[in-house]
C-alpha cells in the first residue's frame, strides 16, 4: 500500500541513500576514549556525578537529570573518567564533558540491574523508567522521549506517529533499523500505546523504503490499531508538522507542540530504544549512525558508543577519500559541518555525511531576482525572500510580523535559490537575535 | 586507511543545508537568452539582414551601458543581454540602429540600474526601453516598412545617422492589427502563426514563441500562470466581444496571435524580476494584463496595448504580491489584531 501521502510544497534533493540502504548495521569496536557532553539534548543539560580518577562500568550514570525537561548521561564503555572539562560539541561550541578512557580487555558487561517490566507499570512509571534511560528523540533534535510520554491534562492525545520517513538525504539509519530492528520498533510503539492510552498508532515511511514497509507490515501486532503508511519522497517529510500534515490531515497551530491536536511523534530509532530499555534495561549509551558521502571510503551503517570520536568513526570507515572537503554531522539539509575530528558522536548524531569539493562549494551570491521559487519550496507557506530582504536590512522586528517564528530553518528556500541567497542562515542569526532581544526584555 | 586523518585536514565549515539545486540565477539567465534563438533566426528570415543589425544595436546599447554603470561582475549574470535581444524583438525591422541603441542603453540605464540593479527594478526594462522609444520618436516606431528583396537589402533607415530626418522613400505597410484597426482588414489566422506578417521583428510568429516559452516553463525558469493567464483572459474577453459583434470586434485567435501578445505574455510578463512572487498573484497580474491589452486595442488610439498593459500590471506588482502572502502553516488567515481579539 504505497499511498500517496503528503504535504503542501518542499524540495527534492537527490536522495543518494544507495551508498548504505543495503548495507547491515555493524558494530563498531569500542574506541579507546569516550567523550560525553552534559548537553546532548534539548532542555538542561545533565548534572555531574563523577570525578576524574572514578572506575565506570559500561551504562554507570555519569550525570543525572537536572529537572523534568532533561535526562542523565551514562557511560558508553568501562573504564576510568580522565578528565572532566571544555571540548568540542558537534553543534560547533565548546560544551562541558566527561573523558572516559576505555579499557581494552573489558568485556563491557553492564552491572546486573532489575529490568522494569513494562506491563505492571503506571504511565507515570514508565515516563520514570524512560527518563532515568536518558533517552532522547533520536531523529536528530534530541527532544527528551519522555517529555512526550506524559501530555499534560488539558490536551488529549488520540494518535501515536511513529517517524519513519527519514527525509534527509544520505541517510539510513532509520531505514536500517526498522529493516533489522522491526519487532523493537513494534515493541517499543506497545510501550508507547500503553502510556499514552491511545489506541491508534500509524507509521510513517517514505515510498523509497519499501523493504521496511514490508516488513513493518508482516510485523504488526494483531491486537492494536498500528498501521503503516507510504509516504512521498519529498524533504522535509519527517518533520513532525508535515508528517501530521500528511497523516492525519491536521494542522498544529502555530507556537503549538503536536499534543495539542491529539498527536505524539516519535522517531523510530527512539521506539527501539525504549525497547530496549525494557527488554535489556540498558540505557541509552550506543546508537546508528549511518556514515557515508563520496568523501569517505567505505561508506557503513555502524552501532556506535555514544561519545566515539569522529576521528575514530572515519578512522574505523576507512578514512576519507582524497577529495573530502567537509564532514557534516547529521544529514546534509539541515546537519552542522564539523571544524574538529575530536567531535564525539552524541545520542541525536543521525550521521555522518563527508562532501567533496564536488557537492561543498562556495557558490556566487547573486542580486534576489524574485522568481518565487523559495515560497513554492517553503513547507511553511512562509515569503522567504521577503524576509530575507528584511534580514539583509536589518529589519529584524519585521521579519517577527512576517512570521519568523514559524520558520523551521528546514533550509528548503537556501537549497532552491537560483541566487544562492544564504536564506536559511540569515533566518537561523534573526531567530538567535529574537531571542536574545526577549531575553534581554524580560 | 585514509591519509587525511592528521590534524592537517582542512574542513570546510558553512551553513546549512550543504546541498544545493543544480539552478542558479545566471543559468536561468542564459537559458532563456538561448530559448530566444529560435525566434531569433525566425525574424532574419522574414527581416533579412535588417533583424541581425537591429538585434545587435539593441543588445549593444543594454550591454555597455551595464558594463558602463553597473558594479563589477553583473554582466556575467547574463540579464542585460536579455532586455536587450527582447527590446531589439519588439522593434520596427526599419528602425535607425543609433535609435535601437539608445532604446538598450535607456532601458538597462533608466529600467534597471537607477533602481539599483538586477532584482530591484518595477518596469520590465526592455519594455520601458520601448516605451520611451515610442514616445521620443513615434513616427519611426509604427513606420512598418518593407522591401521586395528580403536578404540583399536593408529596411528603411537602418543606416540613419542619429538625428537626420528619416528618408521618406521607405515603401511600408500596416501591421495586422493595424489593417484591422484602421482600414478594417482583417489577416488570416494561419499567416499571424507563422509570422509572414508585417510586425516587429521577433513579434510575428506566434506558435515559434510558444514553443520556445514552452520549453521555459517546463525548466521552471517562467511561471506558466503568468502566461496561461494572459492568453485566457485574452481569448475569453475577446470572444465574448466577438460573439456580441463579429463584425466589429476581432476573433479571438486573431487576438491571440496579433501583435506583441505572444511575445509579451511568453517572454514580458514572465521577467522574474517585475512579475509577482506569489502564484495566486501571477493569475491576478495575467489577468489584469489580459483585459487591458483588451481594452486598449479595442477601444484606445493605439492599435496595439500589449507593451502598456504589462508596463501597468509592472506597476501593480508590489501591491499584488502584498495582497497575495500565502497563510502561513498553523496560522488563521484573520488579519493580526483581528487573531489578537479572538
Amino acid at each position: 500500500m504505497l499511498a500517496r501521502l503528503s504535504f503542501r510544497h518542499g524540495v527534492h534533493p537527490a536522495e543518494k541513500k544507495e551508498l548504505t540502504a543495503g548495507l547491515a548495521i555493524r558494530r563498531m569496536p569500542f574506541p579507546d576514549e569516550v567523550v560525553l557532553p552534559l548537553r546532548q539534548h534539548a532542555g538542561k543539560p545533565a548534572r555531574l556525578l563523577v570525578e576524574p580518577g572514578d572506575r565506570v562500568e559500561r551504562g554507570d550514570k555519569l550525570a543525572e537529570a537536572d529537572g523534568f525537561f532533561s535526562v542523565p548521561i551514562h557511560a558508553s564503555g568501562a573504564g576510568t573518567v580522565q578528565s572532566i572539562g571544555w571540548w568540542p560539541h558537534p553543534d560547533g561550541s565548546m560544551a562541558e564533558a566527561v573523558r572516559v578512557s576505555l579499557e581494552s580487555y573489558s568485556p563491557q558487561i553492564p552491572r546486573p540491574r532489575i529490568i522494569p517490566r513494562w506491563e505492571g507499570l503506571t504511565p507515570k512509571q514508565v515516563v520514570d523508567a524512560v527518563q532515568r534511560a536518558g533517552v532522547v528523540g533520536l531523529g536528530g533534535a534530541a527532544f527528551p522521549t519522555h517529555v512526550k510520554l506524559l501530555p499534560p491534562d488539558d490536551v488529549s492525545v488520540d494518535t501515536l506517529i511513529v517517524n519513519g520517513a527519514e527525509c534527509e538525504p544520505y541517510l539510513t539509519t532509520d531505514h536500517r533499523t526498522m529493516v533489522e530492528y522491526p519487532e523493537r520498533v513494534q515493541f517499543g510503539i506497545r510501550v508507547m500505546m500503553h502510556t499514552l492510552g491511545v489506541d491508534r498508532a500509524i507509521i510513517g515511511v517514505e515510498n523509497n523504503k519499501p523493504d521496511a514497509i514490508a516488513i513493518l507490515e508482516e510485523t504488526l501486532p494483531d491486537d492494536l490499531d498500528v498501521s503503516v503508511q507510504g509516504l512521498t519522497v519529498k524533504y522535509p517529510q519527517g518533520y513532525e508538522k508535515m508528517l501530521i500534515r500528511a497523516l492525519t490531515g491536521r494542522e498544529v497551530p502555530s507556537g503549538k507542540l503536536p499534543m495539542h491536536v491529539g498527536a505524539v511523534v516519535q522517531n523510530v530509532g527512539s521506539l527501539a530504544c525504549i525497547a530496549e530499555v525494557f527488554e535489556t534495561g540498558l540505557p541509552l549509551i550506543e546508537r546508528v549512525v549511518t556514515v557515508t558521502g563520496p568523501g569517505v571510503r567505505r561508506p557503513s551503517n555502524l552501532l556506535v558508543p555514544v561519545g566515539t570520536k569522529l576521528r575514530d568513526v572515519l578512522d574505523f570507515c576507512d578514512g576519507l577519500t582524497d577529495d573530502a572537503a567537509e564532514i557534516v554531522f547529521g544529514g546534509p539539509m539541515m546537519g552542522a559541518s564539523q571544524p574538529d575530528l575530536d567531535a564525539p558522536i552524541i545520542k541525536g548524531t543521525t550521521g555522518v555525511v563527508v562532501l567533496t569539493h564536488r557537492e561543498s562549494r562556495a557558490r556566487q551570491v547573486h542580486p534576489c531576482i524574485r522568481c518565487g521559487h523559495c515560497l513554492d519550496s517553503c513547507p511553511v507557506f512562509l515569503n522567504p525572500s521577503l524576509l530575507g530582504q528584511l534580514a539583509q536590512a536589518g529589519r529584524y522586528e519585521e521579519m517577527e510580523e512576517a512570521h519568523l517564528a514559524d520558520c523551521m530553518l528546514c533550509g528548503c528556500c537556501s537549497y532552491v535559490c537560483p541566487s544562492n541567497i544564504p536564506l536559511s542562515q540569515m533566518f537561523a542569526l534573526a531567530k538567535a537575535g529574537a531571542k536574545r532581544r526577549k531575553q534581554q526584555a524580560a | 586507511m585514509g591519509p587525511a586523518l592528521g590534524d592537517d585536514v582542512q574542513l570546510r565549515l558553512q551553513a546549512s543545508p550543504h546541498l544545493k539545486a543544480p539552478d542558479s540565477t545566471p543559468r536561468i539567465m542564459w537559458s532563456v537568452t538561448a530559448s530566444l534563438i529560435p525566434i531569433i533566426a525566425v525574424a532574419v528570415f522574414y527581416f533579412g539582414p535588417s533583424a541581425l543589425l537591429v538585434l545587435i544595436a539593441a543588445t549593444l546599447g543594454a550591454v555597455l551601458t551595464e558594463w558602463a554603470f553597473a558594479p563589477r561582475g553583473s554582466l556575467a549574470d547574463g540579464s542585460c543581454v536579455i532586455t536587450g535581444i527582447l527590446l531589439g524583438l519588439v522593434l520596427p525591422p526599419g528602425v535607425p540602429l543609433w535609435i535601437a541603441f539608445v532604446g538598450g542603453a535607456f532601458g538597462i540605464g533608466f529600467g534597471k540600474l537607477v533602481f539599483g540593479g538586477l532584482g530591484q527594478n518595477v518596469f520590465n526594462p526592455a519594455l520601458l526601453g520601448r516605451a520611451f522609444l515610442q514616445a521620443a520618436f513615434p513616427a519611426v516606431m509604427t513606420t512598418w516598412s518593407t522591401v521586395p528583396e528580403r536578404w540583399s537589402a536593408l529596411r528603411g533607415d537602418n543606416l540613419a545617422l542619429p538625428f537626420m530626418s528619416p528618408k521618406v522613400d521607405a515603401v511600408t505597410g500596416a501591421t495586422p492589427l493595424g489593417l484591422f484597426k484602421f482600414e478594417d482588414t482583417t489577416t488570416e489566422v494561419s499567416k499571424l502563426m507563422i509570422g509572414d506578417v508585417s510586425g516587429s521583428l521577433g513579434e510575428t510568429a506566434g506558435i515559434v514563441i510558444l514553443v520556445c516559452g514552452g520549453y521555459l516553463a517546463l525548466r521552471n525558469y517562467l511561471n506558466w500562470r503568468i502566461p496561461a493567464s494572459i492568453l485566457l483572459t485574452v481569448a475569453l474577453f475577446s470572444g465574448l466581444l466577438y460573439a456580441i459583434d463579429s463584425a466589429r470586434f476581432a476573433s479571438p485567435m486573431f487576438a491571440l496571435f496579433s501583435g506583441g501578445l505572444m511575445l509579451g505574455a511568453l517572454y514580458m510578463a514572465t521577467d522574474m524580476v517585475t512579475s509577482p512572487v506569489t502564484n495566486s498573484g501571477a493569475w491576478i497580474f495575467g489577468i489584469g494584463i489580459g483585459l487591458l491589452v483588451v481594452v486598449i486595442r479595442t477601444w484606445g488610439g493605439l492599435p496595439e496595448g500589449v507593451m502598456y498593459a504589462i508596463l501597468l500590471m509592472n506597476a501593480l506588482v508590489p501591491f499584488i504580491n502584498r495582497a497575495t502572502q500565502p497563510r502561513p502553516y498553523g496560522r488563521s488567515r484573520v488579519p493580526k489584531t483581528q487573531e489578537a481579539e479572538a
